[in-house]
């Protein structure tokens, strides 16, 4: 709930900078690691955009998946399951670095406004 | 009517960030040194402040913010421990964020407070993602939920500073290996201090109660 709370804000805040009138979708950005379920937050969206600008908007939740880089060999790879294994070293037990996978983004809002100039 | 698209790119967590910095400022200014006490359910985290707070009693002014579901149950089994205790109740949500703890601070008197414990909602997912402010996250696991659950939260036990391992008296009766908890927590975060405790025993207590005077310590002394 915090989470749509959070998106809604952002929504709402751009929403008056550039001057839109009703937002019709908004795209996105969510880690596979971030621990949040697309439907979850399309539900509490829903519920916390009622009576704004932004009730009507579609939530397009893009998955980004968990790119991990292997200390060993140095090479990106991505990680299904966590014990996925480097596929050039084999096994790594630590100083894996997260590089994608935690994020949560809003990338873009679409919408309409009665002004040429917006 | 003008179709328009505009691209954001806003970390949807960037006013739970900006709140949890001004929460930081809060504490540093009143050299407080504050805790993220995190687990899951029944793993034993008011048990371990009530022993955290009876070890440190006289010498050390202890706050709580409580954070449930439901019920004030906790605030008020510290509250009879002496201790100062304020319940923000999240009505459903899983774990804090920072503006609840910054609703809660104003219910706090914070002069004289050296240590504060903001013991997060019971569950290993949620209160990961959260940063409310806090100087160190603290992990308590207990022996009776499995030797696993390093491997199968990991984040949890990535971000934490501390873990304490609780329950240890049960060990005899359990097929859980502390050995394996260690391993894996080390792989996890090898900067992670781990102390083996039982809040019914009393076992390992002082060592943890030791690491945690010290930091108040380092804190107090911050010009």
């Amino acid at each position: 709930m915090a989470i749509a709370q959070s998106v809604l804000d952002i929504v709402l805040d751009e929403c008056r900078r550039h001057h839109m009138e009703t937002v019709d979708r908004i795209h996105l950005q969510v880690g596979a690691l971030a621990a949040v379920v697309p439907e979850a937050l399309t539900f509490c969206f829903q519920v916390v955009a009622q009576g704004t600008p932004a009730e009507r908007a579609v939530l397009d939740i893009e998955t980004v998946p968990v790119v991990v880089r292997c200390p060993l060999c140095g090479d990106l790879y991505e990680m299904e399951d966590r014990l996925d294994m480097c596929p050039r070293c084999g096994p790594v037990v630590s100083g894996l670095s997260l590089i994608s996978g935690r994020e949560m983004t809003v990338m873009s809002i679409e919408g309409r406004s009665k002004n040429e100039g917006a | 009517m003008v179709e328009i698209k505009v691209p954001v790119v806003r970390n949807i967590l960037e006013v739970n960030e900006r709140l949890a910095q001004e929460n930081r400022k809060i504490f540093d200014e009143k050299k407080i040194l504050v805790l993220n006490l995190m687990s899951s359910p029944g793993a034993g985290k008011t048990s371990v402040l009530e022993r955290t707070a009876e070890a440190l009693q006289g010498r050390y002014t202890i706050a709580v913010i409580e954070g449930d579901i439901q019920s004030s149950l906790d605030a008020e089994r510290l509250q009879r421990k002496g201790v100062q205790a304020v319940q923000i109740n999240t009505d459903g949500a899983c774990h804090l964020d920072s503006n609840m703890v910054r609703i809660a601070l104003e219910s706090l008197q914070l002069d004289f407070v050296d240590l504060l414990v903001i013991e997060n909602v019971g569950n290993l997912v949620c209160p990961a993602e959260f940063n409310l402010g806090e100087h160190h996250k603290v992990t308590i696991l207990s022996v009776a939920e499995g030797d696993d659950k390093p491997a199968k939260y990991p984040l949890m036990f990535q971000i934490s500073s501390v873990l304490l391992v609780n329950k240890i008296d049960l060990l005899p009766y359990l097929d859980c290996d502390l050995d394996v908890i260690h391993q894996r927590a080390k792989e996890l975060n090898p900067l992670q201090h781990i102390f083996d405790i039982s809040c019914r025993t009393g076992e390992g207590l002082e060592a943890w109660t030791a690491w945690l005077e010290a930091q108040i310590q380092e804190k107090k002394n911050l010009p």
